[in-house]
């Protein structure tokens, strides 16, 4: 009993359900419509997608895409986070501005913040030299140790930092100038040798000789000190222990004294800003070899009255 | 006896009488009953309500260190309370495992009782069995429903409906409202709420389940079961032939006909009068007679309806009743009805029983016995060691100390093994190091405490033990293994 449509349409018998019309070889399409949730959610979407493109960036252009009526912006979007993080900091900031840094660890809550602070600052401008762990390298310190070139409290690292050393430019930088004991003939590649065994024998590693001790009393005791304990006034190192900046072995002592090597380092405080700075030594001195500051004594004054 | 499952396919030809792939609803206007079945959902329902409405509400003193809300679940600070018992995120597998005895809860109560779940308490059966009250209060019974839903539209059936759909829009925000105070403090939650300061999940939570709440339980109501819910279709196949179910004792009631016809010729008729009150009182639509079908709830409205009906015409109750597949095929061969007690214990119940409580008391030893201290301890890795001045060789750790009593502790930290080695740190000045230290974690919490040990000069590498003892009558103590660094252990 087919129901004969115009344009090939009739209800089939079935499913009583119409056919679109069409009709290949005797198949036949029923024309089952799209259940309605799906159409409405459907038109919704396109709905929704027209409102997007008004609002928000969308259609890419020959320089730059519409912007859309928000101005929204995912980098805005970012410029806006850092903006509400740098707020929340400022309060903090402040505060590091304007405690002196031998003061910071009485106050517990700003030390921690600012060596929080420090080491995210380590991580952009210090580890190309010291390294990600601060553990340095050869002819790079160590910043871990308890062995300090130029002082190891608060203030000196502070003052390190922002003066650099062998920097030309800042009259306060650190400056040491070891002879070049070989290359300038000063000694000969005997007493180097002999003195060579004298320093390693101040801290144990080699029999001592006469003639080394010799040597180094009248051509190093002077800044190394009689005993090779070193002098952070002039920033010459400890000799007695067992931390080598520049190696530890026989031949590397020679070659150092044959013609010494000077590091040198950045100062800091032409590139980045005081507060930056304290955080980067409150985060160095935190590592664990930091020292406890110790207030210079005041100039005796002789105040009494005759 | 017509099975449903069968579709007979000579029929498909007629449109009429054909079963259609998708049926047009028809609104199911169930009659009142009372009786043993309805009284006891009654019960079910105001137990379920009153636990799902009430709980948030309950208190439960722990101290100024933890919330004093009996249930919550805290998801901010990862902590879920209940009762005296609070679990961290780490052991969450207490949770699963109340996940997996709600599971084999339902084998278990499957394979005695059938569909009680879907029948009783399911949440989807309650409140729709709440709605539908809703309907009887406002639109009076089956008869009055029927006549207004084919009333045209008109001031009065407005107005009607406005009403009926407003109080299901209030009991949906209610349940929606009641759902979100499991994750806060609920007086607080309930406050902000309605001042505005609640954060926008609590507000979008309790939009979507007033809507869901809404849709399901005032308009979908048993479409859910049959087309949504996929526990039916499970449940057929966990019901064995020794399962409870609703039974259309067709043996007995056929061949149905009305009392008067029955009357004339007792013979030629069952104990069944066609009076269509076990159809008339289901709150799914269907007619039991036509046997068990997946629409079939197992509410038992249908056997208090038919006990009534046949306690009227005097004839014996159960014509519908509870009773097991096999109990069926006895009846019907001419046995004497036994105790529908009998079929819940077999081995399959028991065995079941016994897995669900074996979980029960694991779960409940492992409660009771579990550690609120607890170490871990990770050492640096970059530099791994470092050589001092004085050639002795330090290690850096961060502990981690974690405190689940919800009061502050004082813990001591000792290094067990290493010899020589001491320890310091942030707070503890190198000169005071030693092989134990003092610290005190906060209430409830985890704490991170980095520290230097110092071991004496060519000390080797080796693995050595961090001890913590908690410092109060408890006594408790936990330890962990880790590795000490030296120059040459690359």
């Amino acid at each position: 009993m087919a129901n004969e449509r115009p344009h090939g349409k009739r209800i089939d018998e079935a499913t009583g359900t119409s056919t679109v019309g069409h009709e290949w070889d005797g198949i036949e399409e029923l024309d089952t419509p799209m259940p309605r949730w799906w159409l409405w959610s459907f038109y919704l979407s396109i709905a929704f997608a027209v409102g997007y493109v008004v609002v928000y960036p969308a259609i890419p252009l020959r320089r730059e895409g519409t912007p859309g009526l928000l101005g929204w912006t995912s980098r805005g979007d970012l410029q806006h986070e850092v903006d509400e993080h740098r707020k929340g900091q400022s309060a903090m900031l402040a505060a590091l501005a304007r405690t002196p840094i031998e003061r910071l660890p009485e106050n517990t809550g700003l030390m921690r913040a600012a060596v929080a602070g420090g080491r995210a600052a380590f991580k952009v401008n210090c580890v190309q030299c010291h390294g990600a762990g601060a553990a340095g390298s050869k002819g790079y310190p160590n910043l871990n140790d308890d062995d300090w070139l130029w002082g190891g409290d608060l203030k000196a690292i502070e003052n390190t930092i922002t003066h650099g050393a062998r920097q030309a430019n800042d009259p306060l930088t650190h400056t040491s100038q070891m002879p070049a004991f070989g290359h300038d003939g000063i000694l000969t590649p005997l007493q180097i040798d002999q003195v060579a065994g004298h320093v390693l024998s101040l801290s144990g590693k080699a029999r001592d000789n006469a003639a080394g001790a010799q040597l180094f009393a009248v051509n190093c005791a002077i800044c190394h000190g009689p005993a090779g304990q070193g002098n952070r006034q002039v920033g010459a190192p400890r000799l007695s222990d067992a931390i080598w900046l520049y190696g530890g072995t026989k031949e590397d002592i020679e070659a150092q004294v044959t013609n010494p090597r000077h590091g040198a380092m950045p100062a800091w405080g032409g590139r980045l800003d005081p507060v930056t700075i304290k955080m980067l030594a409150a985060y160095v001195h935190s590592l664990g070899g930091g020292e406890e500051f110790v207030e210079a004594a005041p100039a005796a004054k002789t105040d009494a009255k005759p | 006896m017509r099975s449903p499952d069968v579709i007979d396919l000579s029929r498909l030809a007629d449109p009429v009488s054909a079963p259609q792939l998708f049926q047009k609803r028809k609104t199911v206007h169930n009659k009142r009953v009372d009786g043993p079945f309805r009284r006891f959902k009654w019960l079910i329902m105001a137990v379920t309500l009153t636990i799902y409405y009430a709980t948030p509400w309950l208190r439960w003193d722990r101290g100024p260190y933890a919330p004093n809300q009996a249930v919550l679940i805290d998801l901010a600070h990862r902590r879920f309370y209940m009762f005296g018992i609070e679990i961290w995120p780490q052991e969450f597998y207490f949770v699963a495992g109340l996940l997996i005895m709600a599971g084999i809860g339902l084998f278990l109560v499957t394979s005695a009782v059938g569909r009680a779940w879907c029948g009783y308490s399911c949440p989807q059966t309650v409140w729709t069995d709440l709605y539908q009250h809703i309907d009887r209060f406002i639109d009076g019974d089956r008869n009055a429903r029927i006549r207004l839903e084919a009333a045209p539209w008109g001031p009065k059936k407005i107005a009607r409906r406005v009403l009926k759909w407003g109080i299901y829009l209030v009991i949906a925000f209610w349940t929606g409202g009641a759902w979100i105070m499991y994750f806060a403090d609920a007086p607080t939650l309930t406050h902000d709420f309605w001042t505005g300061h609640a954060a926008a999940a609590a507000y979008i939570t309790v939009a979507i389940l007033t809507a869901t709440t809404f849709t399901l339980g005032g308009f979908m109501r048993e479409q859910v079961c049959v087309y949504m819910c996929p526990w039916p279709r499970i449940q057929s196949a966990m019901m064995d032939e020794k399962s409870l179910t609703v039974t259309y004792k067709d043996w007995r009631g056929e061949k149905r006909g009305s009392l008067k016809k029955a009357e004339n010729n007792p013979e030629a008729f069952g104990d069944c009068i066609d009076c269509m009150q076990c159809v008339a009182v289901c709150p799914t639509g269907i007619d039991i007679r036509e046997g068990p079908q997946i629409g079939c709830i197992t509410c038992a409205l249908c056997i208090d309806a038919c006990d009534k009906v046949m306690a009227e015409i005097g004839r014996p109750r159960g014509l519908i009743d509870y009773i097991t597949l096999e109990e069926a095929d006895r009846e019907k061969a001419g046995g004497a009805p036994r105790s529908a007690w009998k079929s819940l214990l077999r081995p399959r119940t028991i065995a079941y029983f016994t897995v669900w409580g074996a979980i029960g008391l694991i779960m409940l030893f492992a409660l009771g016995t579990r550690a609120h201290t607890a170490i871990s301890a990770a050492p640096d890795r970059n530099p791994p060691y470092m050589l001092m001045s004085d050639g002795s060789v330090r290690n850096a750790f961060t502990l981690k100390l974690r405190n689940m009593e919800s009061r502050p502790r004082a813990m001591r930290v000792v290094v067990e093994g290493l010899p020589g080695a001491e320890m310091w740190s942030d707070e503890i000045d190198r000169k005071a190091a030693a092989r134990s230290l003092l610290v005190t974690v906060p209430a409830d919490s985890s704490a991170s405490q980095r520290l230097y040990v110092i071991a004496p000069p060519n000390t080797p590498a080796q693995d050595f033990e961090f001890n913590v003892t908690s410092q109060d009558e408890q006594v408790e103590m936990a330890e962990t293994k880790t590795r000490f660094s030296a120059p040459g252990d690359e």
